[in-house]
């Protein structure tokens, strides 16, 4: 790999020696995926923030490094929301082991945003290099915004904080970024129905078939909501860290793009309507939670507006970011009289107040997946709607 | 004996060899605390990584294995050197981060290593010194 002069001194230790070992996890990257160079990123998204997922070794890693970022950089959710645990049943000896790893964060200059949707609060463009690391982060970013990032791991996103560089392979070169195969549903108009429930299932079902190749969908018309719906899901489901939407995603409507490949010529996966409701099932669950990945102003108006005037008999978790519940004091106030509980910083699968709850009703495809191999639980998959009237009635 | 390999993180380790035909998974596959590999079925299972040469074909499971690697090591069990035929991410972030001479790539393959042979992994020249069996 060829390295700059400035890239070889800091390989020499000459800044010390938290950034020679970024360095050489950068090198190592580059070396492990054949890039050929280094290229600097506009921002990074570290993963690796919840002391359930990273434990003990991880907050040590952390508490040794001494360097700070040099990019923006920003924090993926932790395990629980970090002024309100107790509201959350968090234990203290956890919510202690949190507080030192978001400590840690501090020190090394990283924004505690503590949320997987950094693009709502952050200017993300068309090309940008990134190095984002939560993989619903990471497939947004490069299918809806058209940015560029590969999957990055904890440390690797870090150093490339504290470096200000990624190692240029895989999605950073346009080339990596055409489809692989071609994902169509059997009934196309059944769609025109569906919301961001939906389109979680069907992305749980696609991200099976895609495993980690790029698909590209057909002939469906969804928004930024259940775009990041889809994505998320695919990117649990499987490993989909870049899909395209013909005539709606930004790279499918490029004109290099629509020239470099004939979509009638790949590997085809029908997907049948009738696979996407078999997912939403009946069974009785304990709570509900909502948020993952965070919400949006319009979905936290949309479950506003629904559960305006109502009380909820079971537990009803939603899930948003730090900001956006602090721009939106009226919508949340709507939402709690309804005796739902809104959380910033964590979510339903990072946290441990999920893992005792037994069964959980969700909208969202990601959660779906994850739910009973992170945390234990049976999930259940519902439109928001069906979120609602299930946690009210 | 010298075999030219790919350097993948720097220093110089010494030990036995320990060569494992299956891959690893350091999350809940390798016991921080004691180095003994605990995946149930695998080759290894029972044996104690510390101060060993680490061979094995690549790395798998979770990316949190990395932390595992960085783990042994504040709990000085870790191996001495690790090698793989094909490194993937996971174990070179770990080697890394955990300060841990590491190769890859090896000249004329992963498959002339046995378990046993005394051997030092140069991973700043990006090679592995084979003690010459009649010499010992």
């Amino acid at each position: 790999m060829e390295l700059d002069r400035s890239d070889e001194e800091v390989l020499a230790g000459e800044y010390g020696e938290t950034r020679r070992i970024c360095m050489e996890i950068l090198v190592a990257l580059g070396k492990v995926y054949g890039a050929e160079r280094l290229i600097p990123v506009s921002s990074v998204q570290v993963a690796g923030a919840s002391y359930k997922t990273i434990g003990d070794p991880g907050l040590e890693w952390l508490q040794n490094l001494d360097a700070r970022a040099v990019v923006p950089a920003f924090l993926n959710p932790i395990g629980m929301p970090r002024d309100d645990w107790r509201k959350m049943k968090i234990d203290e000896g956890f919510a202690e082991k949190q507080q030192e790893i978001l400590d840690a964060y501090r020190r090394l200059g990283i924004s505690l945003s503590c949320t997987c949707t950094p693009y709502y609060h952050q200017l993300v463009h068309y090309g940008d290099h990134l190095a984002w690391s939560e993989s619903s982060a990471v497939s947004y970013a490069n299918s809806v915004i058209g940015a560029r990032t590969n999957r990055e791991g904890g440390p690797s996103a870090l150093a490339s904080a504290l470096i200000g560089k990624t190692p240029e392979f895989g999605l950073h070169i346009v080339g990596n970024r055409i489809p692989d195969l071609v994902i169509e549903v059997d009934d196309p108009d059944a769609t025109k129905q569906w919301g961001s429930a939906e389109y979680g299932a069907l992305g749980y079902l696609a991200g099976k078939e895609a495993g980690n190749r790029i698909p590209c969908f057909r002939a469906i018309r969804p928004n930024r909501d259940r775009l990041k719906s889809l994505g998320a899901a695919m990117a649990a489901s499987g490993a989909v860290a870049l899909y395209h939407v013909e005539d709606i995603t930004p790279e499918a409507r490029v004109p290099f793009f629509k020239k470099s490949f004939t979509l009638d010529q790949k590997e085809t996966v029908t997907i049948p309507v009738a696979d996407v409701n078999a997912l939403f099932t009946e069974i009785e669950v304990n709570a509900v939670a909502v948020g993952c990945p965070h919400l949006s102003e319009d979905e936290l108006r949309t479950l506003a507006g629904l559960l305006s005037g109502k009380k909820v008999k079971k537990e009803f978790f939603v899930f948003a970011s730090k900001e956006m519940i602090d721009e939106h004091h009226d919508l949340v106030g709507t939402i709690e009289k309804s005796g739902a509980s809104v959380y910033p910083d964590t979510c339903m699968v990072v946290s441990p107040a999920t893992d005792t709850l037994g069964s959980v009703m969700t909208n969202s495809g990601k959660a779906f997946t994850y739910l009973p191999t992170m945390c234990g639980v049976l999930p259940r998959l519902g439109t928001i709607e069906e979120c609602v009237r299930v946690a009210t009635e | 004996m010298i075999i030219k390999a790919r350097s993948i993180s720097k220093g110089t380790g010494s030990g036995r060899l320990l060569v494992s035909e299956a891959p690893i998974s350091f999350l809940s596959g390798v016991d921080p605390a004691s180095g003994i590999i605990i995946e149930e079925g695998h080759p290894l299972q029972g044996v104690c990584i510390k101060d060993t040469v680490l061979a094995f074909p690549f790395g798998k499971g979770s990316t949190v294995g990395s932390y595992i690697i960085y783990a042994l090591r504040r709990n000085n069990v870790a191996p001495a050197a690790l090698i793989n035929a094909e490194a993937e991410v996971i174990i070179a972030v770990g080697a890394i981060m955990a300060g841990i001479p590491m190769i890859d790539n090896l000249e004329g393959g992963f498959s002339q290593l046995q378990t046993g042979m005394a051997a030092t992994v140069d991973g700043d020249a990006g090679e592995l010194r084979l003690e010459d069996p009649a010499d010992s």
